[in-house]
This record gives structure tokens, sequence and C-alpha cells, in this order.
């Protein structure tokens, strides 16, 4: 049964390890972003596998903290995203 | 021969595994920024949810378990608002987006 989760998680791993390339591709901060978000979700999914795995209760604290980081990660792009937005001459208006 | 808990967690663990890739699939194929967002958000609460339920037969405590599903609903509101968010910087970044 351990062994199946490892499995699984290195699955997980490795399909959120693919995500990464779309950070190295994309040239839009929103894509970026956007991967960090699955990284931490993955993250998190891969640790609570590794936990159940070694019943090591202990990580699925590490997963809450990495979900935690996520959404604070994305609050912080938002609002760094909203100044440098207003500095600039306004847009035109959506057509 | 494994037992009905090992095959549930089986059976949900690996569904939750295979949404993982399909998000990561969207987020590499899918044309535009909106519709990243759309396959992004799937494996997020999808994905992670399966795997939580998946989990829930092989934890050990009952406070074990709750805290599994506050983890999946923690990650649930924060992946709603952060789609909100991106999706507003997006909107207003391309308004014919």
């Amino acid at each position: 049964m351990a062994d199946a989760l490892i499995a699984v998680a290195l699955f997980v791993l490795a399909a959120i390890a693919l995500g990464l390339f779309a950070v190295l591709r994309s040239r839009v901060a929103i894509e970026r972003m956007m991967a960090v978000q699955l990284l931490g979700t993955g993250g998190a999914a891969t640790l609570l596998l590794l936990g159940a795995a070694t019943s090591q209760p202990a990580l699925a604290d590490v997963a809450l903290l990495l979900v935690l980081l996520s959404a604070f990660s994305c609050a912080a792009f938002t609002l760094g995203e909203r100044e440098a937005a207003d500095d600039p001459a306004e847009p035109g208006q959506p057509s | 021969m494994i037992s009905l808990a090992d095959g549930f967690t089986l059976a949900f663990v690996s569904a939750g595994a295979l949404l993982f890739l399909a998000g990561t699939l969207g987020l590499l194929r899918f044309p535009d920024t909106l519709s990243r967002l759309h396959a992004l958000s799937k494996a997020d609460n999808l994905g992670l949810g399966l795997i939580v339920v998946g989990l829930l037969p092989q934890a050990e405590t009952i406070a074990g378990g709750v805290k599994l599903i506050c983890i999946w609903l923690l990650a649930q509101l924060s992946a709603a608002t952060a789609s909100q968010l991106i999706a507003g910087i997006a909107a207003r970044r391309k308004p014919d987006a």
C-alpha cells in the first residue's frame, strides 16, 4: 500500500513538474503565477500522499503551510500588479 | 488481496493524480489565458479533493481526517479567490481577451 501511494505521489510530482514548462515558456506574468498555484496545490497533494505512505501525520501540516503560502503569494502578486497597472496612463476603454 | 479501504484509497488517489496531469496538460496546451485558468482550477479543486477523499480511510485518528478535509477546504477557498483575482488582472490588461 505504501509503495502504491509513493508511486502516485511521484506521478503527481512529475505532472506538476511538467507545469514548470509553462513557467519557462510563457512570457505573461499571469500564467507564471498560475503555474505557481498549480505547484502549490500539487505540492500539497504530494505531501499528503507521502505523509499517508510513511504514516507521518506531521507532513499534513507542511501541506497546509504550502497551500497557505500559495494563497498569500497570489494575493501579493495581485496587489503588486494593481499598483503597477495604476501608474502608467490608463489604457483605452474595453470595446 | 487488498482490503476494501485500500482499494477505495487507490481508486480515488489515482483519479486525483490523473486530474493533476489533465490540469498540467491544459495549462500547457489551451490557447488563451482564461481557458488555462479554467483548466487549472479544475485540477486544483477536484484533483486535491479526490486525493483527500482517497486518503481519508488511511487517516489514523479522527482529528487527522478532519485536518485533511480542512486542508482541502482552505485550498478550495484560496483557489476560488486566486482565480477571481488573476482573471480580474487578465481582463483589465487585455480587455478583448
